[in-house]
């Protein structure tokens, strides 16, 4: 076999073993769900009365206004449970072992990535199914949908990228914290809940900036409205961006040293 | 004697320190190497070296004939580790670690299973196999440890402190596996702070202080180079044993135990030397022990400090 044949078959064989950790305690899957329909219920209940003016128009619902937002922060909870299994594998030091053994180097990495695309689409699409329930219309078609899933998807692997490095890089689960804290935070300064432009000065600046901003913007386009094409090449261009640098960052960490 | 691993002028600093400072060994293929010597002496810097997870700032090592810096993925395909960096995949059973390694060696999946059944069978996890290893005792995770560096096959096993925080009998079981392998044509590459372990297992020893070899050779060949070595007689009346010290002049007389102390090198010649100036003496010997320094005495003789005595923790941080 030639060394890619072998590096997809270690990486699928990695993947095996993080969907078996996920199979193990679906409570990480429920929790995964069950925060983001929480928070939708709980912005439903406050914002939903305040829907007039918010930008979105009188005809569009709040629930279809904010359930973009509850996507991005669906993605971002995944990619914290990402980043503490990358942090586990490193400190229990299973890492060490795998990196003494003559398989495809960040194979191990791969896996936790992939696992986490599978693993967050899959709450994603549960918080959806939730939604709908409680009166998200969407007015998507097959191809919209699509698109949807695909933005998602390269959200996921920007955040899932940048776990695994901060995961390599804590060298205890408290050190992922900060990395956990900024991601959960950021979607609350951004078009997830309000428009921009009823914000003021430097937070409305931080919020039109930010990328989960243009990636907001780009899912409420594709599933109740008109994306905008610049906004979506914003939300590409954020997405590939983090995703290669915490790509290279993590194969930066994994190289060195063990234990440094 | 084809050599399994080499080192020559091997270095490593950590943030300005030398926890390596010029090491050089050789290991036999097929034997078994142990390195002793107190926490921090950088016993676990040279596996991580010689395992390709750490660069060294200098010198050459070789395993299964790679070097380790230019060609770490063919010294990989011949090593297994099992030790203090190692470990299990805590959220999986048992079988599923091993599984996982059967496959990460890219067995089929019928070898696999075969494998598998046949470590959780001899190191006693059959029972434990659908558990997860979360839930294994300390002796359990390190026999599952070993089991997962086994499954591969390797020619040359690097064991960093493979019985530290083990109970008896699971050190034992440890021991006698070792023996087993080595038997089997394996090279053993054993660290170890317990001297005893080193005795019994290993076949050369070198005793690894700050970062320097200070003593390398079988262990009897270290014994027998420090001072303290000494023939015990005991006799079975003060007539045998007036008339042996009369005999042999310098010994030391233990009169409630009926006991001389004659220094010696335990060697047989002189041990023999002795019994026939004794016969000569017509000085009746109810037993003869030679009495070696053991390893804790060689250590102390070539480091200053008993074993028992720990450097501040520079191995690694964990």
């Amino acid at each position: 076999m030639t060394t890619l044949t072998f590096a997809v078959r270690d990486s699928a064989t990695m993947t095996r073993r993080s969907l078996r950790h996920v199979l193990r305690y679906p409570v990480t899957l429920v929790v995964a769900v069950a925060v983001p329909v929480l928070l939708l219920l709980l912005f439903i209940g406050v914002f939903g009365a305040l829907k007039a003016g918010l930008g979105a128009g009188p005809h569009v619902s709040y629930i279809d206004f904010v359930l973009p937002g509850i996507i991005v922060m669906t993605v971002a909870y995944g990619s914290s449970v990402t980043t503490q299994s990358v942090n586990r594998d490193s400190t229990e030091g299973i890492i060490g072992r795998f990196r003494t053994m003559a398989i495809s180097p960040a194979s191990v990495l791969n896996g936790h990535v992939a696992t986490a695309l599978v693993r967050t689409l899959v709450s994603v699409a549960a918080v959806i199914g939730v939604a709908i329930g409680l009166g998200f219309r969407p007015t998507a078609d097959a191809g919209r949908w699509l698109a949807a899933a695909g933005v998602t998807a390269l959200l996921v692997l920007a955040l899932s990228w940048l776990g695994v490095a901060v995961g390599l890089a804590a060298k205890t689960v408290e050190g992922t914290t900060g990395f956990i804290l900024i991601v959960q935070l950021l979607p609350f300064i951004s078009s997830a809940f309000i428009p921009p432009d009823q914000m003021s000065g430097s937070v409305r600046w931080f919020a039109e900036n930010e990328p989960f901003t243009p990636v907001i913007d780009t899912l409420r386009g594709l599933l109740t409205g008109t994306p905008d094409g610049g906004t979506v090449l914003a939300a590409v261009a954020w997405c590939v961006g983090l995703a290669l640098a915490g790509y290279l960052w993590a194969r930066v960490l994994f190289r060195r040293d063990l234990n440094r | 004697m084809t050599s399994a691993i080499t080192a020559a002028g091997l270095r490593k600093s950590f943030g300005g320190k030398a926890v390596l400072d010029g090491i050089d060994l050789e290991v036999g293929a097929g034997t078994t190497f142990s390195l002793l010597g107190p926490n921090g002496a950088g016993k676990t810097t040279i596996v991580q070296i010689m395992s390709t997870v750490v660069h060294a700032d200098g010198g050459e090592v070789r395993v299964a004939g790679h070097d380790v810096a230019r060609d770490p993925a063919a010294v990989r395909a011949a090593i297994g580790v099992t030790g203090q960096f190692s470990a299990v995949d805590s959220l999986l059973t048992g079988e599923e670690n091993l599984l996982l390694m059967a496959d990460l060696h890219h067995l089929g999946r019928a070898e696999g299973r075969r494998r598998a059944a046949g470590l959780l069978d001899q190191f006693d996890l059959a029972d434990a196999a659908t558990k997860t290893a979360a839930t294994y005792s300390g002796g359990m995770k390190r026999r599952l440890d070993l089991a997962m560096t086994l499954i591969g096959d390797p020619r040359i096993i690097f064991l960093d402190e493979p019985t530290t925080g083990l109970d008896p009998r699971s050190r034992r079981m440890m021991w006698q596996t070792i023996r087993e392998l080595v038997a089997g044509g394996v090279t053993i590459f054993l660290t170890t702070q317990q001297l005893d372990e080193a005795d019994e297992l290993a076949g050369r020893i070198a005793v690894l202080d700050h970062g320097k070899v200070v003593a390398v050779g079988s262990p009897e060949e270290l014994k027998r180079s420090i001072p303290g070595a000494h023939v015990r007689l005991h006799f079975a009346d003060a007539t045998g044993l007036d008339a042996a010290e009369r005999a042999l002049g310098g010994a030391s007389r233990h009169d409630d135990t009926l006991t001389l102390e004659v220094p010696s090198d335990g060697g047989a010649v002189a041990v023999r030397a002795l019994l026939n100036r004794l016969g000569d003496a017509a000085a009746d010997v109810a037993e003869v022990s030679v009495h070696t320094p053991d390893l804790d005495d060689v250590f102390f003789a070539l480091t200053g400090r008993p074993t028992a005595e720990t450097t501040p923790e520079m191995e690694n941080a964990r």
